[in-house]
C-alpha cells in the first residue's frame, strides 16, 4: 500500500511535468542541504574519531504545486549520520512525502505534514534539522475555511519516531486532533470597524496506544483539550491558552494517573521606539507523547515553549542553555526594548537601542496533604496553575545596548547573569548545585567600504566559585571572534574559546575554529575546521547533546 | 520499489529542468500560502495586491544578521520606497517560544515593513528556505527575480541595484 502511494506520487509528478510542457508549468521549489564531517581523535577534549572517519548527512526537499494540486517529498541520507544525531538514523530514502489539493476553501493533505494548534501546547508537529528533531505526522489532514476569519483543522496519523535503513519508523500510538480558530473581527459584523481585535480558538487532541502492560490498566485513549484567546486594543495585546491533559501514565511521569495542565499568557504594549512584554507559563505533568514508553526528545505530540530569551552569542547560547521541564515548571519572563531617539543628546546621531530581559523558572508545588497513600487511584499529588515553590530552576537577567557611532562604526555591549540549578536541570557532569555565571560581551563592527566589513566579538564568562573556593563546573571562559565579510559573496571568520579557568589544569585548552563561506544567490558553501567542545545545543527549549569534536565540516545548501 | 521512485524522480527532474534555462529561479512564482499578520489577520502571500516590486525577507528575533539587515534597510527604506515603489515584507519564522516578541521588536525598532508570521514554517518550506536570513526579490508580475541567502554589510546595496533594474523597466 505504502509502495503504491509512493509510486503514485512519482507517476503524478511525471504526468504533471508532461502536462507542464503544454501549458502551465506550475511551481517547483525546494532545497538541498549536505553536511560532511571528517573527524580526528582528540583525547584532550574527549573527541573520538568515528570508525568510518567521514560522516555525511544530506537532505533534499522538492515541492510542486499546480492549480491547487500539491505534492512534495524529502529524501534524506545518513552515511552515517553526523555527530550528535541519534545513532539510529541511517540509510537513504524518503523521510517525508505528501500529495494534496488546496483552494481558498479547503486544503487537504495525504501523507506527511507539519502542524501546530494554538501556541503548540496541545499539538505541534515540526522539523528542526539542526536538532535532528522531526515529529511529523503521517496520515491525513483537512483544513477548511468556511468564511473569512474562520479556520477549522482536523489531523489524523502516526508520528515519525525514527529513520532506519532509509525508511520512516512510526511511533506506536496514533494521534487525532481538531482545532478551530475564529478571528472575530472578520466574522462578526459589529466588530469589523472596532479597535478591539479578538481571536478565539480551541483544540482537542487524542492519542490511542494499545495497553501492552498486563499488570496495569492503562488508559489507551488519552485526550488533551483547551482553549485560547487573544485581545488587541490599539497598541496593547493580551493572549492566553489553557490546556488540560487526561490521565496519561508514562515512563516520563513514573506511571502516575494525575491529570496534567499547561497554561501560558502574554501581555504586551508597543509603540514606535518602545516595546514591553510580560509572559507567564505554568505546566505540570505535560509530557504528552504518542508512545508512553519513549523519552528524551522522541515523539512529543505537544510543545512547551521555554520562557527565556534565545541567545546568540556563543558562550551565552551554548554553555548554559535552558531546556523545558515537561514534568512541571512555573516560569515568567519580561522583555523591554527601547530606542533612544536619534539626534538627541543620549541617543546620538543614529539612536541607541536598549534591550532588557528577565526570565525565571521555579518548580511547581506538589500538594500531597489531600492524598491518601493507600488509595490505589494512582494520583500522587495535586498541582495548581502558577502555584510555585521556592526551588529555583533558572534565572536570566540580561541587558544589551546597541549604538551606531557613525556611518561606519557600530558597537554593542551586553551583560548576562545566568543562574541554573544543575541538580534538577542537569547541564553538566562537572558542576554541583547552583551554577551562577556572569557573562560580558563587546561586539564591534566596522564598515570599511561598500563591500568590505569587519566584525569582532570579545566574550568573557565568569562562574561564581563554590564555597570551598574551587571553581564550579568548568570555571571561567573567554572567547574572541573576528569575522571579515566581502559583500555579497565571501566571509571568513576565526573564533577561539579558551577555558582558562578550568579547575583541571590539563583541561585549560583552546578551542579554535576557522570558517569560510561562499554565497552565490541561493547557494551557500561553508567550510569549518577546528575544535568544538561538548555541550547541549538547544532550539526553543528543545536540546540535544553534541559530543566534543575536532575536524573538518563542509556544508552546502541550495534553494531552488 | 526504490528503483521506481528513483526513476520517476529522475525523469521528473529531467523534464522539469529541460524546459528551462539554467536560471530556473528566474521564472518562479510566489506560492499561494496563507499567513497571519501581527494582528491575526489572514493574508495570502501571493495576493498582497501591491503595485511595485516586493522584497520578501525571512528573519527571526533570535537571528542577529537578519536583524542587522532589516535595521540597515529600515534607515533607508523611505528613500527606497519613494524612488522605486518597493515594499518589504518581513516574514518572521519565530515559533511560539519567541513569536510574541515580534511586535515588540518591530515596533520597538520602528520598522515600517509589512510583517507576517510563519510560526509553522509553511512559507519557509514552500519557498525552499534552508536558513535565515534569506531574501527574495519579486517583480510586479509576481515572479522571483533575485534571492540571497546571507547578510553581510553592503548586501543591501546589491539588493537595491536589483530593485532599480526592475523599476527602470
Amino acid at each position: 500500500m505504502k509502495n503504491f502511494l509512493i509510486g503514485s506520487i512519482g507517476v503524478l509528478f511525471i504526468c504533471f511535468s508532461f502536462k507542464a510542457q503544454e501549458k502551465d508549468n506550475g511551481t517547483l521549489t525546494g532545497n538541498i542541504e549536505s553536511v560532511f564531517q571528517y573527524l580526528n581523535e582528540d583525547t584532550v577534549i574527549g573527541a573520538n574519531q568515528p570508525p568510518s572517519k567521514g560522516l555525511l548527512n544530506s537532505y533534499m526537499n522538492v515541492f510542486y504545486t499546480n492549480s491547487g494540486f500539491k505534492a512534495g517529498m524529502r529524501i534524506e541520507s545518513y552515511l552515517p549520520r553526523i555527530q550528535g544525531y541519534p545513532a539510529r538514523f541511517d540509510g537513504t530514502g524518503l523521510g517525508m512525502r505528501y500529495i494534496g489539493y488546496s483552494n481558498d476553501f479547503i486544503d487537504v493533505t495525504l501523507g506527511s505534514f507539519y502542524e501546530q494548534f494554538g501556541s503548540g501546547l496541545s499539538l505541534r508537529a515540526y522539523e528542526d534539522r539542526a536538532l535532528g528533531y522531526d515529529n511529523l505526522i503521517d496520515g491525513a489532514r483537512l483544513i477548511v475555511r468556511p468564511a473569512k476569519g474562520i479556520m477549522l483543522k482536523g489531523v489524523y496519523g502516526y508520528q515519525r519516531l525514527s529513520f532506519d535503513q532509509g525508511r520512516i519508523v512510526h511511533a506506536d500510538g496514533i494521534v487525532r486532533g481538531v482545532d478551530a480558530e475564529f478571528h472575530l473581527n472578520e466574522t462578526v459584523p459589529f466588530l469589523k470597524e472596532s479597535d478591539l481585535d479578538i481571536t478565539i480558538g480551541g483544540s482537542f487532541v487524542s492519542k490511542y496506544q494499545y495497553d501492552n502492560v498486563p499488570e496495569l490498566i492503562l488508559p489507551e485513549n488519552v485526550g488533551v483539550y483547551g482553549g485560547r484567546a487573544k485581545f488587541m486594543y490599539k497598541n496593547f495585546f493580551i493572549d492566553g491558552e489553557y490546556i488540560q491533559k487526561e490521565q496519561d501514565p508514562s515512563s516520563d511521569n513514573g506511571m502516575i494517573y494525575n491529570y496534567g495542565h499547561a497554561s501560558i499568557f502574554n501581555i504586551g504594549y508597543s509603540q514606535k521606539g518602545f516595546g514591553v512584554i510580560l509572559s507567564g507559563k505554568s505546566a505540570d505533568n505535560m509530557s504528552y507523547r504518542s508512545d508512553r514508553t519513549k523519552d528524551l526528545q522522541d515523539v512529543f505530540i505537544n510543545f512547551l515553549p521555554a520562557l527565556n530569551k534565545t541567545h546568540t552569542y556563543n558562550l551565552v547560547a551554548t554553555l548554559y542553555p535552558y531546556a523545558t521541564q515537561p514534568l512541571g515548571e512555573v516560569a515568567y519572563q519580561a522583555e523591554l526594548l527601547y530606542t533612544i531617539p536619534r539626534k538627541t543628546k543620549l541617543g546620538g546621531k543614529y539612536g541607541t537601542s536598549i534591550n532588557l530581559n528577565f526570565s525565571t523558572t521555579y518548580e511547581p508545588i506538589k500538594h500531597t496533604s489531600s492524598i491518601n497513600p493507600s488509595d490505589s487511584n494512582g494520583v500522587t499529588y495535586v498541582a495548581r496553575p502558577f502555584d510555585m515553590s521556592d526551588s529555583l530552576y533558572w534565572r536570566d537577567i540580561n541587558v544589551n545596548i546597541t549604538r551606531k557611532l557613525n556611518k561606519k562604526f557600530k558597537i554593542a555591549l551586553s551583560y548576562f547573569n545566568i543562574v541554573l540549578n544543575n541538580d534538577v536541570v542537569k547541564i553538566s557532569n562537572d558542576a554541583k548545585g547552583i551554577i551562577n555565571s556572569h557573562i560580558g560581551v563587546i561586539e564591534a563592527s566596522y564598515k570599511i567600504n561598500r563591500k568590505h566589513s569587519i566584525r569582532a566579538e570579545l566574550q568573557g564568562l565568569f562562574v561564581k566559585r563554590k564555597e570551598n573556593g574551587e571553581a564550579n563546573d568548568k570555571g571561567d571562559w573567554a572567547t574572541a571572534l573576528i569575522e571579515y565579510s566581502i559583500s555579497p559573496k565571501w566571509f571568513f571568520s576565526v573564533m577561539n574559546q579558551y577555558n582558562y579557568g578550568n579547575p583541571d589544569e590539563d583541561k585549560r585548552v583552546h578551542y579554535p575554529v576557522f570558517s569560510c563561506g561562499y554565497i552565490k544567490e541561493s547557494t551557500r558553501f561553508m567550510i569549518t575546521y577546528g575544535r568544538q567542545r561538548a555541550g547541549l545545543f538547544c532550539v526553543g527549549g528543545v536540546c540535544r547533546f553534541v559530543p566534543a569534536s575536532n575536524g573538518l565540516t563542509l556544508s552546502f545548501t541550495q534553494s531552488f | 520499489m526504490k528503483t521506481t521512485l528513483l526513476i520517476s524522480f529522475t525523469f521528473f527532474t529531467f523534464f522539469y529542468f529541460s524546459q528551462k534555462s539554467n536560471h530556473s529561479t528566474r521564472e518562479k512564482s510566489l506560492p499561494s500560502i496563507e499567513l497571519k499578520d501581527m494582528k491575526g489577520k489572514t493574508v495570502n502571500i501571493s495576493e498582497l495586491g501591491l503595485d511595485g516590486p516586493i522584497v520578501i525577507s525571512f528573519w527571526a528575533t533570535w537571528c542577529s544578521p537578519c536583524k542587522k539587515e532589516l535595521n540597515t534597510i529600515n534607515e533607508i527604506y523611505q528613500d527606497w520606497q519613494d524612488e522605486t515603489g518597493v515594499t518589504l515584507v518581513a516574514v518572521s519564522i519565530d515559533d511560539s517560544k519567541t513569536k510574541n516578541n515580534v511586535p515588540i521588536y518591530v515596533n520597538g525598532k520602528g520598522w515600517e515593513y509589512i510583517v507576517l508570521m510563519d510560526p509553522n514554517g509553511d512559507l519557509k518550506r514552500a519557498m525552499g528556505v534552508n536558513n535565515v536570513p534569506h531574501t527574495f526579490l519579486v517583480n510586479k508580475e509576481g515572479k522571483i527575480v533575485y534571492s540571497h541567502n546571507n547578510y553581510a554589510s553592503g548586501d543591501e546595496e546589491i539588493l537595491y541595484d536589483e530593485i532599480l533594474k526592475l523599476s527602470s523597466k
